[in-house]
């Protein structure tokens, strides 16, 4: 019973390493010796290697690597390159985008000029590693869903940090590269911009997130659960289905009276977990440039809850007599 | 082939541990919550207190007892004594008895003389002459005292402040602050001052020095837009000015030991129709702040020696720390004040620096430092208008 509700995987295979499939060129430029390692196995293939990186696969670790190492060198230049100060802050620490005087204009590199270039890279090396996705996918003659799905994370990450500052006319409107800076940015956005909760957009964000976690447990619990009567081979049963998709059916069916097929269940999945950054990026590029406070608008629209406010409300200081 | 990482019984105390020290970060016992009394039921808007933390602060903030009434004998001390220049309409005997009182309040009990602390102030040759800097701080220190309790009502009322709510028997009080102006960058990539340690921010990696940008400068602190629809141009918000704000705003939370809906509606912060009656308090303290730093602190700082000075050779000043001290109420609303009738009255001579009243001193609250005076000015007034802000 305890084998199947294992956290780790319960088998590895074990034969002569296995170069993939040939591409249509072959086997060119996959390289390294491939190994076997007994603890990856516990949570993957066993197998490392033989890797392919290919022109695109390494510009775009080039170009992460330069971005990150600008971000690094200038985290360690706001402590004056104390690697003490480095550790202890380092959560803290950040590269900040200029300053809104410089709107859409090149800064000196000290006051976010070099944000500008780590942008620069960093896009640069997501779009390459992006056409490495799709081609990889062609060469291998798969479908190219992974390349799509990534796009749209990419599109998320092009609003926030480039498409949005570009129509507002200021890079200032972008976020840090920091771990802790970032986070704060969120919150003083959401506060700015009058409750980022009510923006509609952000609402499905959210569902399509909470919702693809709901679905990620469902369909793994079904098929873990199942794979005793070959439910693993859950590809084969869309078309051939046995007894495994039978009773995984079977179980939904009885306890929410509906079931995903096996077929299906995947195309739930694609499309709840691409339409989290799809619908959140459409949500942030109508902050501010169409939506200046999503709480008024809320407001506007019949959004926002009215409840009673207890006692006297309280009066702006700033409107009243002699405050001006 | 079975093999593992760490034998079952080693596994278990490994685990222990691993829990222990995850555990360590918590606060115990939980807190208690309590709804506020301007708040809608189940909304979220309550005080979180931990009966563990407040017990420790209860012990920290305790209001020493009130010297003995003075007999009450109808003559100034303006006509005994010299060089009054606030305390002059005060009779002898509450004289006697307040300076007595303040250097209790300030004066360390190691440095008193003969069993009195008059020396850290006066020169005891001559207790009218002003050689002492002390004194003429002290000067301005009572000026604003009486400021605070007569014309800071607002904030202040009806508790008030004596020297005892900031200074707890320290001649400079634990929590005051000076500029930060951060560490020099070796070399570039370093913009704002922000992303660093901080525990005036609350531990955020928000602008660190929030006390400087708003309570020397008068920067704007509103920041919400009054509109639901953005203008195409020009752009009213700018999220690096929010930053500075939520900054601010961490600070006052810290110092007063309250989470933001203390004083705010958590899902529209710039409603004031939705805010508690503290959120005005808060209004009227920025300001008083901003006045009491303004007109009896800065114009010391020629006098004041350098070793009681920031980085920048700037005095230290006050903020919402200074008195709070973490307590939303200095002293847990000790009413101190009201037993020192001489810090409850204007200055007997006008005060040097102009103070007019606090209404007309103070500049519209969203005036922007870099913001020309003829430009328009933003304020929440088409919200309130509206009837939604």
């Amino acid at each position: 019973m305890a084998e199947y509700q294992n956290i780790f995987t319960a088998v590895q295979i074990r034969g002569p390493a296995y170069p993939g499939v040939p591409h249509d060129e072959g086997q060119r430029d996959r390289i390294g010796k491939p190994f076997f390692n007994y603890w990856v196995g516990k949570i993957g293939d066993s197998q490392i290697g033989p890797i392919y990186l290919g022109t695109t696969g390494v510009l775009s670790v080039l170009c992460g690597f330069i971005a990150l190492f600008i971000i690094g060198f200038n985290m360690g230049a706001s402590v004056g390159y104390s690697p003490m100060k480095f550790f202890q802050q380092f959560f803290w620490l950040a590269l900040e985008p200029p300053n809104a005087e410089y709107g859409l204009h090149i800064p000196p590199l000290a006051k976010g000029g070099w944000w500008l270039i780590t942008g620069f890279f960093l896009t640069t090396s997501i779009l390459l590693w992006w056409v490495r996705t799709y081609r990889r996918a062609v060469a291998l003659g798969t479908g190219t869903h992974m390349a799509w799905a990534f796009a749209s994370a990419i599109w998320l990450y092009l609003v926030i940090g480039f498409i949005r500052p570009l129509l507002m006319g200021s890079w200032s409107e972008a976020p840090p590269f920091g771990i802790f800076p970032h986070l704060d940015w969120t919150s003083a956005f959401s506060i700015a911009y009058g409750n980022l909760y009510y923006n509609p957009f952000h609402m499905l964000s959210i569902a399509f997130l909470y919702g693809s976690a709901l679905l990620f447990a469902m369909h793994a619990g079904t098929i873990l659960s199942v794979t005793r009567y070959g439910g693993d081979r859950e590809i084969d049963q869309i078309v051939d289905r046995g007894t495994a998709a039978e009773r995984a059916a079977l179980f939904w069916r009885w306890t929410m009276g509906f079931n995903a097929s096996m077929e299906s269940i995947h195309r739930w999945a694609y499309w709840f977990s691409v339409l989290v950054v799809i619908t959140g990026g459409i949500g942030i590029l109508l902050t501010g440039t169409v939506v200046d406070n999503w709480y008024l608008w809320g407001i506007k629209h019949g959004l926002v809850p009215p409840y009673p406010i207890t006692g006297v409300p309280v009066p702006d200081p700033a409107s009243l007599p002699g405050a001006l | 082939m079975r093999t593992m990482l760490f034998a079952k019984h080693k596994a278990l105390p490994l685990a222990a541990v691993g829990i222990a020290l995850l555990m360590a970060g918590c606060e115990g016992p939980p807190p208690q919550s309590t709804q506020y009394p301007y708040s809608y039921r189940g909304v979220g808007q309550n005080a979180f207190v931990n009966p563990r933390i407040l017990a420790k602060l209860h012990e920290a903030n305790v209001a020493p007892e009130s010297l003995a009434p003075a007999v009450p004998i109808p003559v100034a001390a303006g006509s005994v004594y010299q060089n009054l220049q606030v305390l002059g309409d005060v009779s002898i005997t509450e004289f006697t008895r307040q300076m007595s009182a303040i250097a209790e309040w300030i004066v360390p009990k190691d440095q008193w003389v003969n069993g009195q602390g008059c020396v850290y102030c006066h020169d005891l040759n001559n207790m009218a002459a002003d050689t002492k800097y002390q004194k003429v701080v002290a000067r301005s220190m009572i000026k604003m005292t009486k400021r605070a309790n007569v014309d800071w009502q607002a904030h202040v009322a009806p508790t008030g402040v004596t020297c005892y709510t900031c200074h707890r028997g320290q001649p400079i009080p634990k929590y005051v602050w000076t500029t930060n102006p951060g560490e020099k960058p070796h070399t570039s990539g370093y913009v704002g001052n922000q992303n660093r340690l901080s525990a005036v921010t609350a531990y955020t990696s928000l602008p660190f020095d929030p006390l400087t940008t708003y309570f020397d400068k008068e920067a704007v602190i509103a920041l919400t837009p009054p509109t639901a629809v953005a203008p195409f141009h020009p752009k009213t918000v700018n999220t690096k000015n929010a930053e500075g704000t939520y900054a601010l705003m961490n600070y006052i939370s810290r110092s007063l030991g309250v989470g933001c809906n203390h004083c705010h509606n958590s899902r529209q912060f710039a409603d004031w129709a939705q805010s508690s009656p503290q959120r005005v308090k808060g209004w009227y303290a920025i300001r008083m702040v901003r006045e009491a730093n303004k007109n009896f602190i800065l114009p010391l700082t020629d006098i004041i020696p350098a070793v009681n000075k920031g980085p920048l050779g700037d005095p230290k000043r006050i903020g919402c720390e200074t008195c709070h001290q973490g307590v939303n109420k200095p002293l847990f609303g000790a009413e101190m004040a009201k037993d020192y009738p001489a810090l409850l009255t204007p200055p007997a001579t006008a005060p040097a620096a102009p103070a007019a009243a606090p209404a007309a001193a103070e500049p519209a609250p969203a005036q922007v430092e870099a913001v020309p005076a003829s430009e328009p000015k933003v304020t929440g007034l088409a919200g309130t208008a509206a009837g939604v802000m």
